[in-house]
């Protein structure tokens, strides 16, 4: 039984709320305070600009504040307190050396000159070679914040390609398989493209000659997950790169589960234009409860003149600086650079905890990650395979899904085992996605989780495949044990409250 | 002993693996993979001990001159502010550092209320009714509320004042090229004579270079022609300024990054992004809201996710997904701790450092203030040597400031060269002294005040 700590709700006996924790408002007296910073009692702002709607900030004192946020965190499920099997995720254990290293870079403005930020430049610079190596690409930038930004900057820069080559007229459409992250049909149609989308084939490739029958010259890319979210290598990789490239499209490397590849196989080995990397999946940086991430992108030559600039130069002497010209002046013109999607080296204190995790494990460190991750998918899936349907039943790499078609039709979902899941101790796997398996469960474990725990999460998987065949009612009011039991979504959405109502 | 030294398997681990997988190696685990493509040397070398990591990391950190280390004017939508030790105490505590989005919301309401409580805080704050859960950073926000206003109105022109920040304009210009939308760049006092036929009109207040804009006036006119008007702003400021709620501003984007959290050398930072309510189905982003659950507890979910790409896909408002959950908690606890009182006093400090300041430059005889108006926390000096030489010998007396010669897009330079000068509560009286006895030497007032 969970013991959850809270604040006593100030308002008791007046409102019949009952909640975990009051809200900030709730706490507020007026005259309550710190005082954290210098008191300046005055500032001269002209008066038509002053401010004269009300700041109804709440008033606390630190200790308030402390047991305040002290007992959110405590209703939070984390990788550091357990596992975290989340399909394409990669949910892996958050190093808190690579914390330490990135707030020795904390006290650094993006706009200090090149001659104060050297060390900077050289990690990023190293960061950006070592990326070249793991991924068999021939350039990177390190700019775009996550993922999703990077299938962003990809795709402008292959608008910017074809634009060069005199094609970006005809070439109107992107093409994704139908196992697809929802980011990239969403990024596809952030730079004005259409999307078309290809199914894929009974053993979870994509289906090529459906691809084929799509290619045409009115095609700029073709957007490809390697392995993809059934957690399967793409068996003719090769082809299908070929297919896109003979049609004078681009390939899209969505790098999400970069994961299993480590040391493992290179994207610029398999026809890939380009490829990013979740350095907050693949390079262990902490996933802060929905972000920050960082998301570098590492393309091949041809692609390398519509990278987003500025990028980083070494001289001879081992000094570095930015390719705009001399002292720090940015360029007259960006030539066919697409531009910039943020500033310098986009997340940098994400970047330099992923270089921190890089240098850690070195060549067989990563090499052994990679192996391990597919050992670990394995296995889990041998120990689970006899309780539940496997989706494209062949070798997975570091994920797999499972359908819970079985037991919905016992009348338990695979959204109530994931929250039966829950009151067993572990957070859920990802449910309903891929689109193409009914009651997906898709499972990455990572390879950071002892046997012993892989074990534990396979009895408890299919303690609950029992339950849902004996019991299904029992899994259908789970949770119970966790701090809150489910919510009503669908009140939460019809009449929405986004934001406190303070008390008039 | 593992390459890895995160990796607990022990080699009687991985032997009972691939026994129960059926298989004599991990090797044939990737027979899909093609045969000469398998097994690649990277050439990335050996591994470290973590001490020997920590050492090389403090090596590179030593070659950088921190912000801290010497005098600092150097500011813009990134501020050099004190930061309360609580704040990194609570924010990076493992519970939220290394929690996932909050998808299964009965094990994440910790993360989930901080966010509903920092949407609340900046909807106080900015006086808008919809405050989203983050972007990116101020830059992203910036170009997002572009795409929102042009889904909005169906037209494709974008009018923003040449006095918006040159990174949120940058990217603005870029995240253009996808919907392939027309940008007219055109002076803060244009502004309102240039809406027609605009998606939107953007303007920020304070501006690139500290100075006070009628954002009113641009907003009114705005409307009157169908655009809607985005005003970018900054937190600080909002604690003294009329907030864009009060000024008819449609959204309100901007850098959160002061609120709490370190420079960190441009990220991870915080994209703020605020709507009217009426506009809250074209947000993108993630929103969190209140309900119940089956006990009747109040909680907080996820909501209005049906504008979002996992449930939308091409349809959906944007492709966001991974966004800035950590730096909206750092901000919500930076708020608590301040209060209005802590806030305004912050404010306060950078307006009156600043203010100090540029009297002391504009009685110099070689410099004078160069902004259009009156200013908040940061202002602009002009002298016969240009900001860009004026930035590079302050910064060989250990003295950062910007130039403006950087505030241009896409090869259009702005038409001045000053430096600006950024004031916060860090901006010290011997930084002052400091900054004013080397302009004074450097572009020679003492001997023009000699001469006279």
């Amino acid at each position: 039984m969970t013991v959850v700590k809270r604040q006593p709700m100030p308002d008791a006996g007046a409102t019949d709320v009952k909640a975990l924790e009051p809200l900030l408002i709730e706490l507020t007296r007026p005259g309550r305070g710190g005082r954290h910073v210098r008191a300046e009692t005055s500032a001269d702002i002209p008066p038509q600009f002053q401010r004269k709607a009300p700041l109804g900030l709440p008033e606390l004192t630190e200790p308030q504040v402390v047991r305040h946020y002290t007992h959110l965190a405590e209703l939070n499920y984390s990788v550091d307190g357990g596992m975290y099997p989340l399909g394409s995720c990669t949910m892996k254990y958050n190093p808190k050396v690579n914390d330490r290293a990135a707030s020795l870079f904390a006290d650094l403005h993006p706009r200090q000159s090149y001659r104060t930020t050297q060390g900077v430049l050289a990690l990023a610079y190293e960061l950006e070679q070592m990326l070249v190596k793991i991924t068999g690409m021939d350039f990177v930038t390190l700019q775009p914040a996550a993922g999703a930004q990077s299938e962003f900057t990809a795709l402008l820069m292959f608008k910017a390609y074809h634009a060069k080559r005199g094609d970006a007229k005809q070439r109107r459409r992107i093409i994704v398989p139908d196992s697809a992250h929802g980011t990239n049909p969403a990024s596809a149609a952030m730079c004005g493209y259409q999307v078309t989308t290809v199914k894929s084939d009974a053993r979870g490739n994509v289906d090529l000659e459906a691809l084929k029958t799509a290619l045409g010259p009115d095609v700029a890319g073709f957007m490809l997950t390697n392995p993809n979210t059934l957690g399967l290598f793409e068996e003719r990789v090769r082809e299908v790169c070929d297919a896109v490239h003979e049609a004078g499209g681009l390939v899209y490397g969505d790098g999400a589960n970069m994961n299993a590849l480590l040391g493992v196989a290179r994207p610029g080995d398999l026809g890939f234009d380009c490829v990013h990397i979740n350095v907050h999946k693949t390079f262990s940086t902490p996933h802060g409860a929905g972000g920050p991430g960082a998301g570098p992108l590492c393309v091949k030559k041809h692609l390398r003149p519509f990278l987003p600039k500025p990028w980083i130069v070494r001289e001879n002497d081992g000094t570095y600086h930015y390719d705009t010209a001399r002292e720090d002046r940015e360029p007259e013109s960006i030539g066919d650079s697409i531009g910039s999607v943020k500033q310098r080296l986009g997340n940098f204190g994400v970047l330099a905890r992923a270089y921190t995790y890089i240098k850690t494990l070195g060549e067989e460190g990563l090499t052994e990650t990679g192996r391990d991750a597919v050992l670990a998918a394995n296995y889990l899936l041998a120990l689970v395979r006899e309780k539940y349907d496997v989706a494209y039943d062949r070798t997975p790499m570091h994920e797999f899904v499972l359908s819970a078609a079985k037991q919905k039709k016992q009348g338990a979902t695979a959204l109530d085992l994931s929250k039966a899941l829950l009151d067993e101790g572990f957070h859920s796997p990802t449910v309903y996605f891929p689109l193409i398996v009914p009651e997906a469960l898709m499972i990455e474990p990572t390879e950071t989780e002892p046997k012993e725990t892989l074990d534990a999460f396979a009895a408890a998987l299919n303690r609950l495949a029992d339950r849902a065949a004996s019991d299904p009612t029992s899994v259908h009011d789970a949770p119970k044990n966790t701090p809150l039991r489910r919510l009503d979504e669908v009140a939460a959405a019809r009449s929405p409250k986004l934001k406190w109502q303070r008390p008039t | 002993m593992n390459q890895n030294p995160y990796s607990p398997h022990t080699e009687a681990d991985r032997t009972a693996m691939l026994e129960r997988i059926g298989v004599r190696s991990v090797d044939e685990l990737f027979n899909a993979i093609p045969r000469d493509a398998r097994s690649p040397r990277l050439g990335i070398g050996a591994g470290m001990s973590e001490q020997e990591v920590q050492a090389h990391l403090e090596k590179l950190a030593a070659m950088n001159k921190t912000a801290g280390s010497g005098p600092f004017f150097i500011g813009g939508p990134i501020q050099r502010r004190y930061i309360p030790a609580a704040v990194p105490v609570l924010a990076l505590r493992g519970d939220f550092l290394t929690a996932y989005t909050p998808y299964q919301p009965e094990v994440s309401q910790g993360t989930l209320q901080a966010v509903f409580e920092y949407q609340s805080l900046l909807a106080e704050l900015l006086a808008m009714d919809v405050v989203n859960s983050s972007m990116y950073d101020g830059a992203s926000a910036t170009a997002e509320a572009a795409l929102m206003a042009v889904r909005l109105t169906g037209r494709k022109k974008v009018v923003v004042s040449s006095d918006v920040d040159f990174t949120f304009r940058r990217t603005l210009r870029t995240y253009a090229r996808g919907a392939e939308l027309e940008i007219v760049d055109v002076p803060t006092d244009r502004l309102a004579s240039s809406a027609d036929g605009a998606a939107s009109v953007i303007v920020q207040h304070p501006d690139a270079f500290g100075t006070l804009v009628d954002v009113r006036a641009i907003a009114d006119a705005a409307h009157e022609v169908g655009a809607l008007c985005v005003q970018v702003t900054e937190p600080h400021a909002l604690a003294l300024l009329e907030p864009p709620g009060a000024l008819g501003v449609d959204i309100a984007v901007g850098e959160g990054q002061p609120l709490g959290i370190p420079m960190s050398y441009g990220g991870p930072h915080l994209g703020i992004f605020a709507c009217r309510g009426a506009l809250v189905r074209q947000m993108p982003g993630r929103i969190a809201g209140q309900t119940v659950d089956a006990d009747g507890v109040r909680g907080f979910v996820n909501t209005l996710q049906t504008r979002e790409q996992h449930i939308r896909r091409e349809k959906a408002t944007s492709n966001i997904c991974t966004n800035e959950a950590l730096a909206a908690i750092h901000a919500a606890v930076y708020l608590s701790l301040l209060g209005p009182e802590g806030l305004r006093a912050a404010a306060r400090a950078g307006v009156a450092r600043a203010r100090a300041l540029a009297n002391r430059i504009a009685a110099l005889p070689t410099c004078r203030i160069a902004n259009d108006g009156a200013f908040f926390d940061r202002f602009t000096v002009r002298t016969e040597m240009g900001g860009w030489d004026l930035r590079l010998a302050l910064l060989e007396r250990g003295i950062q400031v910007e130039a403006t010669a950087s505030h241009y897009v896409d090869g259009k330079r702005r038409g001045r060269d000053d430096v600006i000068v950024q004031c916060t509560e860090m901006t010290s009286e011997s930084d002052a002294d400091a900054l004013v006895d080397a302009v004074a030497e450097i572009t020679g007032s003492r001997q023009a005040v000699a001469a006279r």
